[in-house]
């Protein structure tokens, strides 16, 4: 089961992500450069955070642009596995491959905190090792991560179950104050339709290493391992 | 030619920016100011002299890149 961890100019994550990847799947990703375009032999890609091309235009706009993108996009179709983080979620919603987009967070400010994450649901490659409803802790660290989408594309995500996590309370309960970035509907992370794409705003990778206060992230990579593994 | 572009956040799309621009404005005693929306202006020197074919190339560049169709809307003027 082969990673390979995408890199973008301005990009700030790929380490924490490698350290991630590499303790669940037990060997280390690839590190791609944008420009490259022969994805070969990789089963799970993933786009990190960080601020690609400065921010420019709009989160993750150039990005979505480069050459590499589009071997992303044939991956995906070919029933590929693709995560992205922060900045590789608002890349992913560039590329149009998942719907809607992130806007400034609702009281303009960063936010660089802890949130708590409910599960939505626990039947796929990304969140196997969770129970339905479980909650985790998460770091989280952008100015951008209102999810936007129209209220007819909310609905689909909604019905057909594509909404992945939602910013909840340490119990579980979806609130205003939980979802301190304004998403729509406490969206944090959405699945594409074939549920192996995944796009969230908070850094599960931040949080797999006791020494850094806790593992509460680690089950996401232990999911796609075993997923992979399959 | 040069063709510029005027991109704003879509009616019904939140825009955080312009509500503090507005909020500033009525601190500083703008007491009639309503609403703000904030947005951006790209302009773009375009080797181009037919203003039919200008405005088109202009259109294809903010419908690929400049605008994001699902928060924000465009529009072209050329000069």
């Amino acid at each position: 089961m082969n990673a390979a961890i995408i890199v973008f100019p301005g990009i700030n994550r790929e380490r924490d992500m490698a350290i991630a990847l590499a303790r669940s799947l037990g060997r280390a990703p690839r590190m791609l450069w944008h420009r490259d375009d022969d994805l070969t032999g990789i089963d799970l890609i993933v786009i990190p955070g960080g601020f690609s091309y400065g921010d420019y235009l709009r989160c993750g706009a150039m990005a979505a642009q480069s050459p590499v993108m589009r071997a992303v996009r044939a991956h995906a179709a070919r029933g590929g596995y693709v995560l992205g983080v922060c900045n590789g979620f608002q890349i992913l919603t560039e590329a149009g491959m998942l719907p809607g987009a992130l806007l400034r967070n609702a009281g303009l400010r960063f936010l660089s905190a802890d949130c708590h994450l409910r599960v939505e649901r626990a039947d796929t490659a990304f969140t196997g090792h969770w129970q339905r409803g479980a909650v985790f802790r998460a770091p989280m660290a952008h100015g951008d991560g209102n999810y936007f989408a129209a209220a007819a594309t909310l609905d689909r995500l909604e019905g057909d179950g594509r909404v992945a996590f939602r910013y909840a309370e340490a119990d579980g309960t979806v609130t205003a104050a939980a979802n301190r970035n304004g998403s729509a509907r406490g969206i944090a992370g959405i699945f594409s339709e074939n549920l192996r794409v995944l796009g969230l705003m908070p850094h599960p990778e931040d949080l797999v290493d006791p020494l850094l206060g806790g593992e509460d992230g680690r089950p996401l990579f232990d999911s796609l391992a075993a997923a992979l593994a399959a | 030619m040069k063709a510029i572009v005027t991109v704003m956040l879509k009616q019904g799309v939140l825009d955080p920016q312009g509500r503090a621009i507005g909020q500033a404005l009525h601190g500083l005693g703008f007491a009639t100011v309503g609403e703000v929306r904030a947005g951006k202006v790209i302009e773009i020197d375009l080797a181009e002299t037919d203003a039919e074919a200008a405005r088109a190339q202009a259109e294809a560049m903010a419908r690929k890149l400049l605008a994001n169709s699902v928060i924000e809307r465009f529009e072209i003027a050329l000069a």
